[in-house]
């Protein structure tokens, strides 16, 4: 139970598309994570999902069962709020209460249910405040719980944790996580924090201006980023971006000329001998060379970030690109430092002129 | 005392006087005069007698001239502060007065009779309460019957006001749909018409309804009110659409959205206007008179209004009486106006 698919559905607000079509096929006790730039659209999806708006085209099926125009109550789904939205007149169990009230199960059964889910959420002690006497991640936590009483097919959760700090955000992170494998529910989950997405998802969906970018497991996003979008919005810090071109292609082999003088060979599935692209390299994957390799990236240092485990480096090539590199440990650098940076050819990332991926990877 | 003291010489910080402290306590004592005068005068003057009340200039406090018994006079004689002609000042008891002379009697020993010309003599007053301008009225008029219509009236009005000011402002401020900004300032506009301009149609139709000389023709026209609309609208639009739709989620229905969700949430927006309307539909005056023709449904306020006659008025009753109306509005006012600044425990949203 909880399988969710979505066949091109649109949402348009007077003259805006919000949505261009979206088909995605959630799977039961997924825990699917929407993450893109604000407004992209990703919010307004768990809205239609959850029922609460309507999409101008297209079908919501819920366990086989088109949902399209069926009621937000009757859909079987719980939501969090981003702003928890707990109701401010009631104690924590009667918020609680509340929708299994609505439901007219007996007494028993609702004072059951709370009393586990605050066992389970560890919020027993806080039944009888009012949500304004909780601290943000209390709050967070009845909010979960309200969710969690309704024994829901579904849970939709929309920027849960943005409005907690730091500290308490990775966390309670950890606790959705756990909370995600106890239930064994499916969760579709908004954030705009690719870190929580990365740490959270069994599958991460890429939106940008209302389209699916690409759909995949966090891991293979991050290797295998289908166009030049995913690629610089998965992995902090940024992908590197270098515009380059193909100087000869022979076979599946490319050979590839960027910034000065660094070459590359790479396996593409595209590009003929002359076509401009860009190459991308992760932060993490630069690492300094001898400053006689010809194939390295020669650049100015100009600003050094010591963190102590690593130390990421910024820095100017000659023809203007700005540079970073994530190296470990203590790096001896200085602004104004020339140095190379080096890099395996498997770990390029290539984007041709469309910004899709072209590079053949493993 | 010493309290008081420190509170009156309170200053903004420092260790001198600003000249913004000197002028803080210059506006608040005006505004206290200027709002709390009128009330205290009010009161003081409705122990007054009507021969006090002509008197000028106006006090405060309520006096009555002190008289004694005397042996040998059948009523009671007026007392007299008499400054005499060594410039002693005595107390005496006029017994009659002819022109600018008043025959004076000392009440300690009453044969000798003094002269005294009027120029030279005070009336001993003392503070005094004249009881009667409460109690008569009490007798003359139906006054519990009163009471309770304006009792009835109020707090049936109070209520549907509450109750479809509340629904009107949920649909306005929680529903988009095509025309609503313009029922809303089709609502506002109707603040702009005043109540002598719709009597004669409104009469009409309550006419046509059957419900003059009904309490419910004094309440059912009142109730719809574009301020309350309008106050409890702008409450509610800061009401979070999210909690409407975590209710939705929680299968509430719209009629449980506005009513375990929307209506508690906007309980300081309804106290005040809550005291509004107990306040209105108390004062009103206008309205009920022309609906209420039958002395035994009059409120109040049209009860009050026969102490005003053609020629006279008797003013002593009518002070009185307004006192005694004043009361409720007072204390409803001093209840709610607490819960307002209490207000509502905690806000769930950030």
């Amino acid at each position: 139970m909880g399988r969710i698919q979505l066949n091109d559905v649109k949402k348009r607000f007077g003259q805006v598309d919000v949505l261009h079509g979206i088909d995605l096929d959630v799977g039961e006790g997924e825990l699917v994570v929407f993450v893109g730039p604000s407004g992209c659209g990703k919010s307004t999806l768990l809205r239609l999902i959850s029922g609460l708006d309507r999409p101008s085209s297209g079908d919501i099926v819920i366990d086989g069962k088109d949902v399209t125009r069926v009621n937000a109550a009757d859909r079987g789904l719980a939501m969090v709020f981003q702003s928890y939205a707990l109701y401010p007149h009631m104690s924590v169990w009667q918020n609680m209460a509340f929708g299994l009230q609505n439901e007219h199960l007996p007494k028993s059964e609702i004072a059951s249910r709370i009393d586990e889910a605050a066992r389970m959420l560890e919020i027993t002690p806080l039944l009888q405040r009012r949500p304004g006497q909780l601290s943000g991640g209390q709050r967070q936590r009845v909010a979960i719980g309200r969710a969690i009483v309704r024994e829901p097919t579904a849970f939709l959760l929309d920027e849960p944790l943005s409005n907690l700090d730091a500290e308490l955000r990775v966390s309670m992170r950890a606790e959705l996580a756990a909370l995600h494998a106890r239930l064994g529910k499916t969760m579709i989950y908004v954030t705009h924090d690719q870190v929580e997405a990365m740490t959270l998802a069994s599958r991460i969906v890429v939106l940008r201006a209302g389209r699916i970018e690409q759909v995949d497991t966090p891991l293979a996003l991050y290797n295998t980023p289908q166009n030049r979008f995913v690629a610089g919005f998965i992995g902090a810090p940024t992908m590197n971006m270098l515009p380059g071109t193909i100087t000869a292609r022979a076979g599946d082999a490319a050979h590839l000329s960027f910034v000065g003088n660094a070459e590359a060979s790479v396996a593409v599935t595209a590009g003929a001998s002359g076509d401009a692209v860009m190459v991308g390299v992760r932060p993490q994957h630069m690492r300094l060379v001898d400053p006689s390799d010809a194939h390295a990236v020669h650049a100015t240092v100009s600003l050094v970030e010591a963190l102590g485990a690593e130390t990421v480096v910024h820095a100017n090539a000659p023809s203007g690109e700005t540079l970073l590199a994530v190296l470990s440990g203590q790096a001896a650098l200085q602004r104004g430092d020339a140095i190379a940076l080096g890099f395996d050819d498997q770990d390029l990332h290539v984007f041709d002129g469309n910004d899709r991926a072209i590079a053949a990877r493993a | 005392m010493s309290r008081a003291v420190a509170f009156l010489t309170r200053r903004r910080g420092g260790d001198r006087w600003h000249w913004t402290d000197v002028f803080t306590f210059f506006w608040l004592g005006a505004g206290l005069i200027i709002m709390f005068g009128p009330a205290v005068w009010l009161v003081g003057s409705s122990f007054k007698t009507p021969g006090q009340l002509a008197e000028f200039p106006p006090t405060i406090l309520p006096y009555v001239e002190q008289v004694v018994e005397v042996e040998g006079f059948d009523k009671p004689l007026v007392l007299y502060d008499v400054t005499m002609e060594d410039g002693s000042v005595q107390r005496l008891a006029q017994v009659r007065r002819i022109g600018t002379t008043a025959q004076m009697i000392d009440p300690a020993a009453p044969d000798e009779v003094i002269r005294v010309n009027i120029r030279n003599r005070e009336v001993a007053r003392e503070i005094g309460f004249a009881t009667e301008n409460y109690a008569e009225p009490f007798q003359r008029l139906d006054f519990v019957r009163y009471l309770w219509n304006s009792v009835f009236v109020t707090v049936m009005a109070t209520f549907i006001t509450l109750f479809t000011n509340s629904m009107a402002a949920f649909a306005l401020s929680k529903y988009k749909f095509r025309g609503r900004s313009a029922v809303m300032l089709v609502i506002l506009a109707t603040l702009m018409v005043p109540l002598s301009v719709i009597l004669v149609p409104l009469y009409s139709v309550v006419s046509t309804l059957n419900l003059t000389n009904t309490l419910w023709g004094v309440i059912l026209p009142t109730v719809a009110t574009p301020t309350g609309v309008f106050l409890l609208r702008q409450y509610m639009l800061t009401i979070p659409d999210e909690l409407l739709d975590a209710a939705r989620m929680d299968k509430a229905s719209e009629w449980q959205i506005y009513w375990r969700i929307v209506l508690p949430l906007t309980a300081p927006a309804l106290a005040v206007l809550a005291i509004f309307s107990v306040v209105w539909r108390w004062n009103d005056f206008l309205w009920p008179l022309i609906v209420l023709s039958r002395q035994e449904l009059y409120t109040l306020q049209v009860g009050l209004y026969s102490f005003s006659g053609e020629l006279n008025v008797q003013w002593h009753f009518i002070l009185a009486m307004t006192v005694v109306t004043m009361i409720p509005v007072v204390i409803v006012f001093v209840f709610l106006q607490r819960f307002i600044t209490t207000g509502i425990a905690g806000a769930g949203l950030k």
